[in-house]
């Protein structure tokens, strides 16, 4: 039968009327900074996944690739920061093919809000746009609605506070390469140890009119240490209460025993349906 | 998963206070040479405050510029669709557009959307035509055109101030104290307004903006700021 199959649908709601909760997007919790510096710009993120309470991954990447010399940081719904960085991306490098020139910063911020807007909230990504292009240096930030922000210095995520509080108290007008990376990395350090949605390690991503530089992990702040004592049990910790020990012979009383002809190499268990 | 209409939640009655609000408060004036445009700051999600130093005040041509007040993301996206339009219209005729021309394509936006919109728009121009015209824009989508307009949760502090200041004809000078004590006013009494007051003057030798710092008790640095 042709056409689309809703039974899915169908499976849900039911499901949804029994009460069966709808399943959990990882990570709404993150800190993720950017800022302005004399000749460039740096964005920088926290490493923590979180799915409600539960930490869904330690050390995962929250700085996207949108052209060599544009990077995003994102916060909210990871699969939505994901793939709309990577649409996003996509649409602009066969713009830029088409125009036959580099791609810019407002563009890409364009572009997002645009995205974000027609889908009303419902993709929940909030992101830190940060780049150089010929007409210089831009920051914005963009929010999960399609509204945007142009400042000298921006936050986002759970962790947006405290590293908004760091940056209102040490930032100040043209910093160097060196003072706002640390400017930024004390931001996002801020988050990790002040909001219980971020943690981790800090990455950051400096980008200038001729070079962009990746520094994955930064910062480990969170490392494990190495325990000071073993706590391996010895070998006979457990007492044998009795032993049984089945024979080869005897093991198709337990499972199903298939014998195989040593010819046949390989064992075909499933066909695939190639087109001709 | 059923949502109800326009920004309320699941049970129909919260309100979702992760959105981000902006124009709380923001005017425009005639005066004898043009029009004013003034504006607090502040950009709000719930209670923090996302954007201290907002730039509500936004270009849709040479000398016609708006308000924005309501939700951010609604006023930016209805902006930028009428500076495009704007922008055709100024290389397709031999005459830029007019600022009812403006203010039209803005209330046919806000009207047939209304369902799906929260914006609350003032729109102020200064064409050879007509010289210096306001235009205002409520939530339902109507069209307004007045000699001076007000909008924003703050603006109800100022209706007073406002009604009892308000000269027609007032120079320049005038018109910038007219705004900026008004705007200083609803920044003192709204919790949801403040930061800076940005103004734009718009007349026949085109836009100028001023800022105007609290530190500074909203006297500086002014013009060309």
């Amino acid at each position: 039968m042709p056409g689309f199959d809703f039974s899915n649908h169908n499976r849900n709601a039911a499901l949804h009327a029994q009460g069966v909760p709808l399943p959990k997007a990882t990570s709404t919790g993150t800190t993720i900074v950017g800022c302005i510096f004399d000749g460039g710009v740096v964005i920088a993120a926290d490493t923590r996944a979180t799915s409600g309470p539960i930490v869904a991954d330690k050390n995962c990447e929250k700085l996207h690739y949108i052209a060599p010399q544009i990077w995003c940081a994102g916060a909210g719904t990871a699969a939505d920061t994901e793939f709309t960085t990577a649409l996003i991306s996509s649409n602009l490098e066969l713009h830029s093919l088409s125009t036959g020139r580099k791609p810019r910063v407002v563009t890409v911020m364009t572009m997002l809000k645009q995205h974000l807007f027609r889908y009303q909230g419902y993709i929940g990504a909030y992101l830190v746009v940060a780049g150089v292009d010929p007409t210089g240096v831009g920051l914005f930030t963009v929010h999960a609605h399609g509204s945007t922000d142009k400042l000298p210095y921006v936050t986002m995520g759970s962790g947006s506070l405290a590293a908004m509080a760091v940056f209102e108290t040490q930032w100040k007008q043209k910093l160097t390469r060196e003072e706002a990376i640390k400017l930024t990395s004390d931001a996002i350090q801020a988050g990790i140890f002040n909001d219980l949605g971020s943690g981790s390690n800090v990455d950051v991503c400096v980008i200038t009119k001729d070079m962009t530089t990746m520094m994955r992990n930064y910062i480990k702040p969170n490392q494990r240490e190495q325990k000071q004592k073993s706590y391996k049990f010895p070998r006979g910790t457990t007492a044998v209460l009795n032993e049984k020990i089945i024979t080869k012979e005897e093991i198709s009383k337990y499972v199903t025993v298939q014998e195989l002809s040593s010819d046949d190499d390989v064992v075909v268990v499933e066909k695939m349906d190639i087109d001709q | 998963m059923v949502r109800s209409s326009g920004m309320l939640g699941e049970d129909g009655i919260h309100v979702d206070m992760n959105h981000l609000k902006t124009g709380e408060v923001n005017m425009a004036i005639t005066f004898c040479d043009g029009v004013i445009l003034g504006a607090d700051s502040r950009t709000t999600t719930g209670a923090y405050i996302a954007n201290r130093v907002t730039d509500k005040l936004t270009q849709v041509h040479d000398t016609i510029w708006c308000c924005r007040s309501g939700s951010a993301a609604d006023t930016q996206a209805v902006a930028d669709i009428v500076s495009y339009h704007l922008g055709l219209y100024g290389v397709m005729h031999e005459e830029g557009p007019t600022t009812q021309t403006a203010a039209g394509l803005f209330q046919e936006l806000c009207y047939d959307n209304k369902d799906r919109l929260s914006a609350g728009m003032i729109i102020a121009g200064y064409d050879q035509r007509n010289g210096g015209n306001v235009y205002s824009i409520p939530l339902g989508g109507s069209l307004h055109k007045q000699p001076y307009a007000i909008g924003g949760s703050g603006s109800t502090y100022i209706y007073g101030y406002c009604d009892s200041y308000w000269k027609e004809g007032m120079s320049e000078e005038e018109g910038i104290g007219f705004v900026k004590g008004a705007l200083r006013e609803a920044i003192k009494w709204d919790g949801s307004s403040g930061g800076v007051i940005r103004l734009v003057v718009l007349t026949n030798k085109g836009a100028v903006r001023h800022l105007y710092l609290p530190d500074q008790g909203y006297k500086g640095p002014g013009k060309g700021a």
